[in-house]
């Protein structure tokens, strides 16, 4: 019953966070901090995550070819398929789901409690929207994330795969050539745009409507990064399922 | 008062507006299932200072919120300048809103913005100034709390007091009508906590706001008192002013007012006063 309350408050919350917006000068400035602490703030560990899983994902592939009659490019084709299919949109956000999505959580949560969020509603501001509108616009940025962790896990592999002896350079580029279904990348960036609206909007549910006190606020940053990391795996599910077959 | 080059007449509000005053007709507010207010009835009036004291628990700070219209009571009505806060459109809620001032108990400030911008916030939200007349404001109101040099510091930088004064000052850069406060004395030392409450009295007689303030003070009752709501297990169990308190036989007021031999004693003082 608690779920279904919960999903019903989480749409009236939206409706609210898209009504009686906020001056746009001010939005504006939210907008530019939330880019810089959401976006800005996370390329360092997207960077340094996708590039090694990416060499990961490489080594594991060429280990596993034993079979002579099994092309040396499948490497390159498998570190490209991996990384623009699963990895770098889906993976990602989970990672996303635990950095941002807590950080989202803890600091709206520690508003709610020192009751900076009563302050804003008191003064006739619409707090859902001042609060959640700036982080949903700057994480719309996230696919960019995604289009550099596509990159860099891709030249991992490559790495990994040529300064490990496991394929040359021209094998693994030939792999990454073949086959190549541009609509894969169309299928990945839509994905990527669900899961930036969801990684917005399920932490700062948790934070705003968390009770209690700063021990409330870590629960509140666990459970949130708990159902984020759900829902992305469910819409990963149905977003493949309407997409790719 | 300090002078200010500051025009009032471009603010969204203006202080001389007659007659303003808060109506409560019995309210009641439950939270699962526990009864917390159990039909509340007062008024408060303008350009005074109105106390609402009691134990912890007797429903102080629901009542303040259920003003503020952070809760909305499920029987009664409250009615501001007239008007019942149920019955307004939420524009119109918003709008009475941004002529209300707040003073929260721990404060309230934005952790990521400075003093100076704290006190703007509201003007920058709400006004179409420009910068250079809201700054002129904010410096305005800063030195009326007494703050000339925290403009830079982070909240985290200043002490309770000041942090208390400047949420004085972010409640009253919009000139509103009314001004609220929950327990503005709790966690400072006796000096400041008068000082504080000097400058909440002053404030409300130079703007003519109506003041509601939540406290267990016994200070604050005796000195700034002009009105007092007694709240007891949900119900309102007294009313009257700071003299009146002196002389009332109301058991429960008597025994959570004068529950330490200090105040007794000022009692008897008091009252022998009054019959030399």
């Amino acid at each position: 019953m608690i779920y279904l309350e919960n999903i019903g408050r989480y749409f009236l919350m939206l409706k609210g966070v898209f009504s009686k917006m906020t001056k746009w000068s001010m939005l504006r400035n939210l907008i530019f901090k939330e880019i810089d602490d959401l976006i800005i703030g996370s390329m360092g560990i997207v960077c340094f995550i996708s590039f090694f899983v990416g060499g990961v994902v490489a080594i594991q592939t060429a280990l596993n070819i034993n079979n002579p009659l099994i092309p040396k490019y499948l490497v390159g084709f498998a570190t490209r398929q991996s990384v623009i299919l699963e990895f770098a949109p889906t993976f990602i956000s989970i990672i996303m789901a635990g950095k941002v999505g807590s950080f989202i959580t803890s600091s709206i949560g520690t508003m709610r409690v020192t009751e900076q969020i009563d302050a804003l509603e008191v003064m006739g501001v619409n707090s859902l929207n001042y609060l959640i509108f700036p982080k949903i616009i700057a994480l719309s940025l996230y696919p960019f994330v995604i289009t550099i962790a596509m990159f860099l896990g891709i030249l991992g592999g490559w790495m990994a795969s040529i300064y490990g002896g496991f394929s040359t350079s021209a094998d693994f580029v030939q792999g990454l050539q073949i086959d190549f279904i541009p609509f894969h990348v169309t299928y990945a960036f839509v994905k990527t745009f669900v899961f930036s609206f969801i990684l917005a909007t399920i932490p700062s549910f948790y934070g705003y409507y968390m009770k209690g006190g700063a021990l409330e606020v870590g629960k509140a940053s666990t459970t949130a990064f708990v159902w984020t990391s759900v829902v992305i795996i469910l819409i990963n599910y149905l977003i493949t399922q309407l997409l790719l077959t | 008062m300090d002078e200010c080059s500051y025009n009032f007449d471009k603010l969204p509000h203006h202080t001389i507006i007659i007659d303003v005053m808060i109506e409560v007709k019995n309210i009641k507010k439950s939270f699962d299932g526990v009864e917390i207010l159990k039909g509340i009835s007062t008024t408060f009036e303008k350009g005074k200072t109105n106390l609402v004291i009691g134990q912890s628990g007797s429903g102080k700070t629901v009542f303040l919120k259920s003003l503020l219209g952070l809760f909305t009571p499920e029987e009664g009505s409250i009615l501001f300048d007239g008007k019942d806060y149920k019955t307004l459109s939420d524009e119109q809620k918003r709008e009475l809103r941004t002529e209300m001032g707040m003073v929260f108990q721990g404060s309230a400030l934005f952790d990521s913005m400075t003093v100076s911008e704290n006190v703007m916030f509201p003007l920058r939200m709400f006004s179409n100034q420009p910068l250079s007349e809201m700054q002129d404001r904010v410096d305005f109101v800063l030195k009326r709390v007494n703050l000339i040099d925290a403009h830079h510091k982070y909240p985290a930088e200043t002490s309770g007091g000041m942090q208390k004064r400047v949420a004085i000052a972010r409640a009253i850069v919009m000139n509103p009508k009314y001004l609220f406060c929950d327990e503005p004395n709790s966690g400072l030392d006796p000096r400041t906590a008068i000082v504080i409450d000097n400058l909440i009295q002053e404030i409300t007689d130079e703007y003519n706001i109506t003041t509601v303030i939540n406290t267990h003070d016994m200070n604050s009752v005796m000195e700034i008192g002009e009105k007092i709501v007694f709240l007891k297990d949900g119900h309102k169990a007294w009313e009257g002013t700071n003299k009146e308190i002196f002389k009332t036989d109301n058991k429960s007021v008597t025994d959570f007012v004068y529950s330490s031999d200090l105040f007794k004693k000022v009692r008897e003082v008091y009252l022998k006063e009054l019959e030399d």
